[in-house]
């Protein structure tokens, strides 16, 4: 790297690096105490006041993923001694584990519908980026700030009439329902990002193969496609973001078979009363895909949100 | 050629035998739903149905849905006629609007057919949970569960000696289960912000709780001590005089005064899961709570094993009244597998599972078990929650009870919490909001 | 916009040449690329927005199936807008929009020219400083009630290690006066990082090259930083604000986790009002109304601002 006018000092780096580190300790402060208590027994979980310094059990990971009742004593003893380490868990507090909690299945129903939702979204995000920067599309401003419109409205505001509509349809808590709304709500965005990335791209790559014999249909998935790959990834990251926590929507339109974890999580309760350690952990089981792929595509992380409108 | 009329073949014999197996299987097994709410009870219905599984051949799912949204997502079930929940374990209050819109299936003529007797059970739960019009012989849910808030108390704080003779010298009067609401907040007072083994605790958790019913089920057990009516003896939906009477004002002043200096510091939105971790973590020396909680105080590794003992809510000026929780179990119209239901209900009402259902930690509601002589020593707080099923006076059950809620939720929570007026102008307000509704339905 | 030059080259060719070549006519292509998205679009967005409309001139309820629908005029939105409330949790939604902005976006600019300074480093930590905004906002809110409780939860706790005030003397979300701020904590923990990220991407969009001009005229740093850098980021600014502005409008999932409106009707924001008028009181026409007159609200505001973002890129 060339040394130029521009470069910092080493003392300014030092005071910037010095000032975001101790900004970053003090944000991570409230997700580390998310993550310990995942690792506490219920007991301190609510211990008064707070205990920094604890036993690390795996109880909450246990309750995550149990059902238990408490037991009578006819039931441990028809229950005969325990068979596995979790069984033990459950045991030293008085209780039998009934059966797999919910938590499975919320957590499968969150990766089909996120990422269900967020190909969906790149699928049709991407083509329609690609018409409006390349063709001339009648109202094409005003076609934009529409699709920019539907993001403006609340949840709240619509989901009356998508719940009577989803009803008739059939898709009342249903995987298909979900995806198809969460694309919608997220095709906003990706339009309005992935235009900015292909408006970027030199439009002489696609003359030189449409000359070539290219169609257009080539043109776009040969050359286009790959030259927007990057802008695609760090759309895909912030889709897949608001996907996999929204709330509202899940909670009025979802229950049995659709629903995803976000509105599952703040509710697990225990054998007595709310079961912070079990809402720990999953809560932090449920932060590890979506931090998995943002770390993965970090480098695009910053690309994706110049939103490439206001790039000209 | 051959080979696709031979897959068709099969196709179409495998079709058949599909077809015959799922026709067998609609008059024999059958999966049904019960809704009901996420909580510890739910556990031991999960544990006790297994028995009817074996018996039936039915096989059980179970919908619970945590408190705070159980009743937005269950209306909303019942509402948009959904074929989620087979069998209904509906909050007490939404029976008029189950029997009125049709959500319910009547249960008369199955209880006739089945010899089951409305009259084997608690009068007050039979009222609470199944009847509409209430005091009218119209069922449409067996009482499941029968719950109301009661007291749960530190006895090892209390019994503390030093403690005592403080409280004596300060009140005049020993320490122990208080008497009367006023001693009450005596006690709370006494105990809040004390130094006890080097933490400073706090007098009572109580339900304050905004967004879905709390404060409704805990002040109420203010008012109808004080004096509150929800209407006119005389003329049903007459509710200006009854609501706002002058007795009423005082006990939802005597309420804000227990919140304003007896409770946790932000204890400003808890309803029964807080109160139970603020209880367990050892911040309150009382706290205000569903009967529900007991068996779980009972097993705690802080406060149980007699640490804690239980009292009914101690009566007022005006009398000894208890909110009633607790649901009844219904057959929700909308479903296909109505008789798969009934029959679990008929199991259901056995004694013996009554009993078992006891045993497990679920509030049976049928007096065979509540009667026997056997039971009041059979937990440290069955005694209480018999006597607190005595005093039992529950919310509206109207059509409209949620129209009806949400008011009484705002006003209330808007003067104990946020302290917006006076307790004269909430109930006045809350009467004036009242009537609207009241007009709106039709009744007025 | 000027004629393509892939236009260009279309019109210059024959027209059977050109349908080889490309296949499938221009506009043909653009239909079929725009198509889905809109009728997607149409379908999920617009449609019940039409309907929204339609029942906020009714007195239709949810939960009464078997009452008759009556037309009723103007008559919700006459109710909502006399209605003081309504006008309460206007107030306590432009705090909240107001603070959360503000404070965001000063921090968020600050930690990203921080960050630019490209210590070493850098890369890691902003990563690390992303976290929070990946986590769902229900669970966020419900976890903050926890660590805002005055006797178990860690809040007060640290507030009082640093300034020696009693840890039970205070309660974020049980005092009228604090809750307000409770939201707006927490709600600027979770998405600073998201302006944070966009100022970056302003800030590295600034060629070196005019720096490098500005130091050969010998202005000073503070010069350079408010001619250049401020002017040059600014169009990444207000879009930052115009994000967190739409979204935290529509501000329901933390908030209703995190204090439930409460108390009092303190932290009630307009979508938490809403929430309780369509799925709690069933009150479908007027809700109705209430959604239409919200989103006519959000909808001007953002309009006007996207004319006033657009000048300032143009600039």
């Amino acid at each position: 790297m060339s040394f130029s006018v521009t470069e910092p000092t080493n003392g300014t780096k030092w005071f910037a690096g010095l000032l975001v580190v101790a900004y970053a300790i003090i944000t991570l402060v409230p997700l580390l105490w998310i993550i310990a208590t995942g690792f506490k027994s219920p007991t301190d979980s609510i211990a008064y006041p707070p205990v920094v310094v604890f036993e690390p059990t795996l109880e909450g990971y246990v309750n995550l993923f149990t059902d238990r009742t408490r037991a009578t004593d006819d039931m441990i003893e028809a229950a005969g001694p325990p068979e596995t380490w979790y069984d033990e868990i459950a045991r030293s507090r008085g209780t039998v584990i009934t059966g797999p909690s919910r938590y499975g299945e919320r957590f499968l129903n969150s990766v089909i519908i996120g990422f269900g939702s967020t190909f969906l979204c790149m699928v049709l995000g991407t083509a329609a980026a690609y018409a409006f920067s390349r063709f001339r599309v009648p109202l094409k401003d005003d076609l934009l700030f529409f699709i920019l419109s539907t993001r403006m409205m609340p949840p709240i505001a619509v989901s009356i009439p998508i719940f009577l509509m989803f009803r008739n349809l059939g898709l009342n808590d249903t995987h298909l329902g979900m995806i198809l709304l969460y694309t919608a709500v997220n095709l906003s965005l990706s339009v309005w990002l992935l235009k900015g990335f292909i408006d970027e791209i030199p439009m002489e790559y696609e003359e030189a193969a449409l000359i070539d014999g290219y169609t257009r249909f080539q043109a776009f998935y040969k050359v286009v496609l790959p030259q927007a790959a990057t802008g695609i990834a760090s759309t895909a990251i912030f889709c897949l973001i608001f996907a996999w926590n929204e709330y509202a929507f899940a909670v009025l339109l979802t229950s049995g078979t659709a629903q995803t974890a976000p509105p599952f999580i703040p509710n697990i309760i225990g054998v007595n009363g709310k079961d912070w350690p079990a809402v720990a952990a999953g809560a932090t089981i449920f932060l590890v895909p979506v931090m998995v792929f943002t770390v993965l595509l970090r480098k695009h992380l910053l690309r994706g949100i110049t939103f490439g409108a206001v790039r000209k | 050629m051959k080979n696709t009329l031979l897959t068709s073949a099969a196709a179409g014999a495998m079709l058949a035998v599909g077809l015959s197996s799922s026709a067998l299987a609609g008059s024999h097994a059958t999966d049904l739903t019960l809704c009901w709410a996420a909580w510890d009870p739910a556990n031991a219905l999960i544990e006790l149905g297994r028995d009817f599984e074996e018996a039936s051949g039915h096989s059980m799912n179970y919908e619970f849905v945590p408190w705070t949204s159980f009743a937005d997502r269950m209306l909303n079930e019942l509402n948009s006629g959904g074929q989620l929940c087979d069998l209904m374990i509906g909050d007490s209050q939404w029976i008029g609007g189950g029997a009125e819109n049709g959500h319910y299936v009547k249960l008369n003529d199955f209880f006739d057919a089945n010899a089951i007797d409305m009259a084997d059970f608690i009068p007050a739960t039979v009222t609470g949970y199944a009847e509409w019009p209430k005091n009218t012989p119209n069922y449409y849910a067996l009482p499941a569960f029968g719950d109301v808030v009661g007291w749960t108390y530190r006895k090892d704080w209390f019994e503390r000696p030093a403690l005592q003779a403080e409280f004596m010298e300060t009140y005049g009067y020993a320490l122990g289960v208080p008497e009367s609401l006023e001693q009450l907040a005596d006690i709370a007072k006494f105990f809040q912000g004390r130094d006890i083994d080097g933490t400073t605790v706090y007098g009572a958790a109580i339900y304050t709780e905004r967004g879905s019913e709390g404060i409704t089920m805990g002040v109420t057990n203010w008012l109808y001590n004080y004096g509150f009516e929800y209407e006119n003896p005389a003329q049903p939906y007459d509710v200006d005089g009854f609501v706002n009477s002058a007795g009423a004002v005082a006990g939802l002043e005597a309420y804000r005064d227990l919140y304003e200096n007896a409770t946790p510091p932000g204890s400003s939105n808890w309803y029964m899961g807080e109160n139970i971790d603020a209880y367990r973590s050892g911040q309150v020396a009382m706290q205000m709570n569903f009967a529900f909680i007991w068996p779980g105080v009972e097993a705690d590794e802080n406060v149980g094993g007699g640490k804690s003992g239980y009292f009914p809510n101690p009566a007022g000026p005006a009398g000894q009244y208890a909110q009633l929780g607790g649901q009844g179990i219904s057959v929700v119209a909308y479903s296909e597998k109505q008789d798969a239901a009934l029959e679990y209900i008929k199991w259901f009402a056995q004694p013996e599972i009554q009993a078992r259902w006891w045993e497990l930690g679920g509030y049976s509601a049928l007096s065979a078990v509540v009667e026997d002589p056997g039971f009041a020593s059979s937990q440290p707080y069955a005694q209480t929650f018999l006597d607190s099923m005595a005093i039992v006076k529950d919310f509206w059950a109207e059509p409209a009870y949620a129209d009806l809620l949400i008011p009484m939720q705002e006003r209330m929570h808007n003067y104990v919490v946020a302290g917006d007026g006076s307790a004269q102008e909430a109930l006045d307000g809350l009467v004036r909001d009242w009537i609207e509704v009241f007009e709106d339905e039709g009744k007025l | 916009m000027t004629t393509s030059p892939i236009q260009k080259v279309a019109q210059s060719t024959p027209d059977g040449v050109a349908k080889k070549i490309r296949g499938l006519s221009d506009r043909t292509i653009a239909w079929i690329f725009v198509a889905p998205t809109i009728f997607l679009l149409l379908a999920v967005n617009i449609f019940p927005l039409i309907w929204t409309i339609r029942l906020s001139f009714t007195n239709f309820r949810v939960n009464r199936p078997n009452k008759d629908v009556e037309w009723v005029g103007l008559r919700n939105y006459e109710r909502i807008l006399n209605d003081p409330d309504i006008w309460e949790t206007m107030q306590a939604t432009a705090h909240f929009l107001l603070w959360t902005i503000t404070l965001q976006v000063l921090i968020g600019f600050l930690l990203a020219f921080l960050i630019n300074k490209k210590f070493r480093g850098n890369d890691l930590w902003t990563t690390i400083i992303v976290f929070p905004m990946m986590l769902s906002p229900a669970v966020v809110g419900n976890f903050w009630t926890f660590l805002y409780q005055p006797q178990i939860g860690l809040f007060n706790y640290v507030i009082a290690f640093f300034t020696g005030v009693d840890p039970a003397s205070f309660s974020m979300i049980g005092d009228v006066h604090l809750a307000p701020w409770a939201i707006i904590i927490a709600d600027t923990w979770m998405w600073t990082p998201f302006v944070m990220l966009i100022c970056l991407a302003g800030l590295r969009s600034i060629p070196d090259s005019i720096y490098e001009a500005a130091e050969c005229d010998r202005a000073s740093k503070w010069r350079q930083f408010w001619t250049i850098t401020i002017p040059m980021a600014l169009p990444f600014l207000m879009l930052a604000v115009l994000f967190r502005g739409i979204e935290n409008f529509k501000m329901f999932d933390l908030v209703v986790q995190l204090t439930g409106g409460g108390p009092g009707n303190t932290t009630t924001l307009t979508s938490i009002d809403l929430k309780r008028e369509a799925f709690e009181k069933w009150r479908t026409g007027y809700s109705s109304a209430y959604a239409v007159i919200l989103f006519v609200t959000v909808f001007g505001l953002a309009s006007i601002y996207v004319k006033a973002l657009n000048k300032v890129k143009e600039r």
